[in-house]
């Protein structure tokens, strides 16, 4: 898989701590409340930076770093292994944490119940994440897929309401629905070879029907929770009806751990299996992902129904690493996932920013008294949406540019047209949006919601986050180079001869 | 037919029938009952592999067992809680379509 010149570090206490600064410090948070649950969250982002640095600066050097719980390996002993991907995945949830965080105690103001509920289960969902990026094991994978589940769940109905509840009782269903087929399959993969070691079971795969049975399950599972098409209904009640800051973390994050998986799975855990059949499958769900995503997000009225589906139709572009299945698309890959994380959080946090003002989220001209308020956060949503299309000089114009390299060397003009349409659908989608939040309102000035009614002030925090992290969207197209040697360290290919 | 055999066709129907109970019922109390009967075809048919050498039990799938229980419970709980909210809100158990644009 890679040429190990270093060998692999074997036992790296930081990833312990990865998991379990957060989990600890939700425990805790339980305990307090108010300001104290919410140092409990500064301490495990400077925690997690800490041991982030660690391990990273670990993997730069071995490309692979081991944890073995206890001193026991597999098959018995739970292992825990960061590479590339890991560290990518892992960064990115520090990132998005970082902003959610900030901006939550201001999101919360005024609602006691929900802040106090709020910072226990974002740390659960943290630590469940982090457990996801790391675990080797498909049956402690079950066990992360089910905590991020409920954790996920719980995030999204916190605003209360019948229309939250609905949303997430359907999220949670298909989520179990998809838990129970990962189990299945983790049961059947056991009883065929006897290992539940994702790392063991690549090297000595036989293939027989009950593999494929197996690995059809557990695709289908986590189809379910990534709302790949047609298994996409839940997401958009779900991330458009939670509070803002939740919609950012499930949109960034929460889909991202099941496509991760995917990866994984097939990849690391099933390369036998990972051939021309199976790569068509997945190619084609990516792309009808791609266009169903992008033709529903141009039919919504409001913004942060238009962002839910934007993430439908983004997630399919992760699955066009199996078709082209080359390093230029793994990279291209790994970075999409990292600049879509940061504009989807920008977006949502801007919508959020948009609801608290205007009163409402409809695709609706703001209000001249409202515009300088919400300037910061309307640029934010700008710079992430740049990034989004793909335009230079953005982290998505580099995802973009790598994918559609890879599809020119290896996957041929069928691959290089649906980039190319999927990336001018978002571009429709994303300018309609924008131009229907910057025209004048219909009837004319101090139309629409009065001033004082509904134009609530904006915390400054809440005010600028958007927009830091818009440009921190855009930063992610000048810093490609030393990040994509980081995150490639691990990568199942080789990079083509030039 | 051996004892294992059995176990794993009948862990088999148990769970086709959770599956078939969850896309066909609406009722949510119904549909969370569909959930734990298919979890527990999953468990039947770990402890029937456990059993598959007939000197030695492997004892992996009962510790995996033993957690998904636990697991099971607490997803169980938590829908319940949901479906307990939702009902004093609306006075509904059935997810309804609601798609508001």
């Amino acid at each position: 898989m890679n040429e190990a010149s270093v060998l692999p570090v074997e036992s790296h206490p930081g990833l312990v701590l990865l998991v379990f600064i957060p989990l600890l410090a939700a425990i805790l948070s339980v305990l307090l409340d108010g300001r104290a649950a919410r140092s409990t969250a500064v301490v495990t982002l400077a925690g997690v930076f800490g041991a982030l640095w660690w391990v990273s600066a670990e993997v730069a050097a071995a490309s692979q770093v081991r944890h073995l719980l206890g001193g026991w390996g597999a098959p018995l002993g739970i292992e825990l292994m960061a590479d590339g991907l890991s560290l990518a995945m892992l960064w990115l949830t520090w990132v998005t944490g970082l902003a959610v965080s900030a901006v939550a105690p201001a999101s919360f103001a005024g609602r006691a119940e929900v802040s106090r509920l709020f910072w226990p289960l974002w740390l659960t969902l943290w630590a469940a994440l982090n457990a996801t990026w790391l675990a080797t094991d498909l049956f402690n994978l079950y066990i992360t897929l089910e905590l991020l589940t409920l954790a996920a769940v719980a995030l999204a109905i916190l605003g209360g309401g019948s229309a939250a509840l609905r949303a997430g009782m359907r999220y949670l269903l298909y989520a179990l629905l998809g838990s129970l087929a990962w189990l299945l399959g983790v049961a059947l993969i056991y009883a065929g070879h006897g290992v539940l070691d994702l790392h063991t079971l690549g090297v000595g795969l036989e293939v027989g029907p009950a593999t494929w049975f197996a690995a059809a399950l557990m695709s289908v599972g986590l189809m379910a929770k990534a709302a790949l098409w047609p298994l996409h209904g839940w997401l958009p009640p779900a991330h458009a009806g939670a509070p803002a800051p939740v919609s950012a973390l499930l949109s960034a994050l929460v889909v991202k751990a099941a496509v991760y998986l995917l990866l994984r799975l097939w990849w690391w855990g099933l390369p036998a299996l990972t051939g021309q059949g199976v790569a068509l499958a997945f190619g084609v769900l990516g792309a009808a992902a791609m266009l169903y995503g992008s033709v529903l997000a141009l039919m919504q009225l409001r913004v942060k129904r238009i962002i839910a589906y934007s993430t439908i139709a983004q997630l399919g572009y992760l699955l066009l690493v199996f078709p082209l299945a080359s390093m230029a698309a793994w990279q291209g890959v790994l970075y999409h996932a990292l600049s879509h994380g940061v504009a989807k959080a920008a977006m949502f946090l801007a919508a959020g920013n948009i609801l608290m003002v205007v009163g409402h989220d409809r695709l609706a001209g703001l209000p001249q008294a409202m515009r300088a308020r919400l300037g910061p956060s309307v640029a934010g949503l700008v710079l992430a949406s740049v990034s989004l299309m793909g335009l230079p000089p953005t982290g998505g114009f580099i995802a973009k540019w790598l994918l559609l390299r890879a599809a020119f060397e290896t996957g041929g003009v069928v691959w290089v047209s649906l980039i190319v349409l999927s990336g001018l659908l978002a571009a429709a989608y994303l300018f309609r949006l924008l131009a229907m939040l910057l025209r004048r309102p219909p009837g004319g000035e101090g139309d629409g919601v009065p001033d004082a009614h509904g134009a609530a002030s904006l915390p400054v925090v809440l005010s600028v986050m958007p927009l830091l992290l818009g440009i921190v969207a855009v930063l992610l197209g000048f810093v490609a180079a030393p990040l994509l040697e980081l995150f490639l360290q691990g990568a199942p290919f080789v990079e083509a001869a030039p | 037919m051996s004892q294992p055999a059995l176990f794993v066709l009948i862990a088999a129907a148990v769970f086709a029938i959770g599956v078939y109970g969850l896309l066909s019922r609406p009722q949510l109390v119904r549909r969370i009952l569909a959930l734990n009967l298919m979890g527990n075809g999953v468990f039947l048919l770990l402890v029937a592999f456990a059993r598959r050498n007939p000197e030695t039990i492997d004892p992996v799938p009962h510790a995996m067992v033993l957690t998904g229980i636990v697991i099971a419970v607490s997803a169980t709980a938590f829908a319940l809680a949901i479906v307990r909210h939702l009902y004093r809100q609306t006075g509904e158990v059935s997810l309804g379509e609601d798609r508001p644009r």
